[in-house]
């Protein structure tokens, strides 16, 4: 008998173009990353959700590597009340600032396979 | 059932420093560790044939206190291997005193060593991979100082933090380590120099961070009553506290509060003190943030404050608050976790051993570790013989 595998479900609905994430039939909570039970009340019934995609970002960092482009590192609350560590593209990466709107992308080539990346909203409402 | 009185309970009796700095690529972490635990038992007037009760961690073996009993020629009869990264040293401390106090054993030897710089140059020595796969991977962070640069502009935006007030934490620690001949670095450093300095994840710059460094260290804990028999003036723990809320940093709720806000409090109110008795703070510098944070999660200032309140030098040589007067691991030492050196340095400032780094008159001393990415937080309260 296999159990539920939830990293491998995340997977194969992030390939198929959403962000996906969990939320807590118990207390109604988004979860995420995805587990066997949820961290706020313990309830073991989690049932998968698509996110809208549209965050703001919470915290920002560039990295400069010597030998490559400068890339930024951020922390996003999707507006479903999850956070997840991802990117900001086709933007120079000083110019991402906290509080700033973003919209979810699936990046098909990343380091580890598919990734979700953000891209800035184009209506960006003030922080 | 009630947990015992810790208060006063215990003792450290022995501390010391192995080779610090570069050691080359002959010599073994475990070698470090082995070598601080024979000068802190040296110290307490103790061998390891006294030794019962054995606590260690070292980064990517898994076995620690088994490799370390071996060595030594210790069968002790409690072992711990708590690994809650550099706040492994002050969890294994609070944990030697419950173990004392309960009789599972007699003296407690904690010991740590690394090779972190001279591993470098044969192949970087990781942590070990995580059970889970990675939600952060994909996006490069450069763990662990992503982490703490995500926290340090988060508190940037909240409250106004500057790097300016940053600089001020890394210049505080560097006129501290011009005056401990066992510092890495020891020269001038000034404000400018710092903001000047490479930025490596934003806004934290080489000089924003810890050194990398070789090191081991060791503390010898046993019961007050037998402390007092022992050649070196007990240095009694009052108050010991633990907490962790996250291990990644995209799952720590608020970047700018840690679980230092919960372990100073246990730890406070089993010492019986605030932080308007303590006299001088040893904490855990991974970065120019973690002072600031630390400060304010310990009660020294109000949140959004740390920046105003260590400028102009008040945490520095002659200031109000001396903060990490070994140099801290921004210029002191930092091996691989810094954790067990803020314990060694609290017991010299209560001894009076200091030399020319010592505040006159400390009873109280605070070491706080820290663990992870502003994971886990550990505080201890010592105090001297005036303190019980
Ligand atoms: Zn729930």
């Amino acid at each position: 008998m296999t159990g539920p595998a939830p990293h491998r479900e995340y997977t194969d609905r992030l390939t198929a173009g959403s962000l996906p994430y969990q939320s807590c039939d118990g207390c109604l909570s988004a979860v995420f990353p995805p587990r066997v039970i949820c961290p706020f009340c313990g309830a073991t019934d989690l049932g998968w959700r698509e996110s809208a995609g549209l965050g703001t970002v919470y915290s920002t960092s560039v990295i400069a590597p010597r030998d490559a482009d400068p890339y930024p590192v951020v922390l996003v609350d999707l507006d479903e009340r999850f956070r997840i560590m991802s990117t900001v593209v086709d933007v120079p990466a000083g110019d991402v600032r906290i509080g700033m709107r973003v919209r979810a992308g699936i990046d098909p080539g990343g380091p580890t396979g598919p990734r979700v990346v953000f891209t800035p909203e184009e209506r960006e409402t003030a922080s | 059932m009630t947990l015992p009185d810790l208060r006063g309970s215990t003792a450290i009796v022995g501390v010391a420093e192995s080779d610090l700095g570069e050691v080359g690529p002959d010599r073994y972490a475990i070698e470090l560790a082995a070598q601080a635990a024979g000068a802190a038992l040296a110290e307490a007037g103790l061998t390891t044939r006294d030794v019962d009760g054995l606590f260690c961690a070292i980064a990517g073996r898994g076995m620690a206190p088994l490799d370390v009993a071996e060595y030594l020629g210790i069968r002790p009869r409690y072992t711990d291997g708590t690994m809650v990264g550099g706040s492994s040293f002050i969890s294994h401390l609070h944990h030697a005193a419950l173990a004392i106090t309960t009789g599972a054993c007699d003296v407690a030897l904690i010991t740590y060593g690394s090779t972190a710089r001279s591993d470098s140059g044969r192949g970087r020595l990781a942590m070990g991979p995580p059970e889970l796969p990675s939600y952060e991977a994909a996006y490069r962070p450069r763990p662990p100082i992503t982490g703490y640069a995500l926290a340090t502009a988060r508190h940037m935006h909240q409250y106004g933090t500057t790097r300016t007030h940053l600089a001020e934490v890394a210049v505080a620690a560097r006129k501290w380590a011009a005056l401990n001949p066992k510092a890495f670095v020891r020269d001038p450093l000034t404000i400018e120099d710092v903001l000047a300095a490479r930025m490596v994840s934003s806004p934290l710059t080489t000089l924003d961070c810890c050194l990398v460094t070789d090191g081991g260290g060791a503390v010898v804990v046993t019961g007050a009553d037998r402390a007092r028999d022992l050649p070196k003036p007990p240095v009694y723990l009052l108050g010991a506290g633990e907490a962790h809320w996250h291990r990644a940093i995209s799952q720590m709720p608020d970047l700018t509060v840690t679980a230092a806000t919960e372990s100073s409090v246990r730890a406070y109110t089993m010492a019986g003190v605030g932080p308007q008795d303590v006299d001088v703070v040893q904490l855990y510098d991974a970065f120019t943030i973690n002072t600031i944070l630390f400060l304010e999660d310990l009660g020294f200032c109000a949140k959004g404050e740390g920046g105003d309140f260590v400028s102009g030098g008040r945490i520095a040589p002659g200031g109000d608050l001396p903060v990490n007067t070994n140099g801290g691991g921004l210029s002191y030492c930092h091996p691989g976790m810094y954790g067990i050196f803020p314990l060694i340095e609290a017991t010299r400032q209560i001894r009076g051993e200091a030399g020319d780094r010592q505040r006159p008159g400390v009873t109280i001393a605070l070491a706080h570790g820290n663990g992870g990415q502003l994971s886990s937080q550990v505080t201890a309260v010592l105090g001297g013989g005036d303190s019980l």
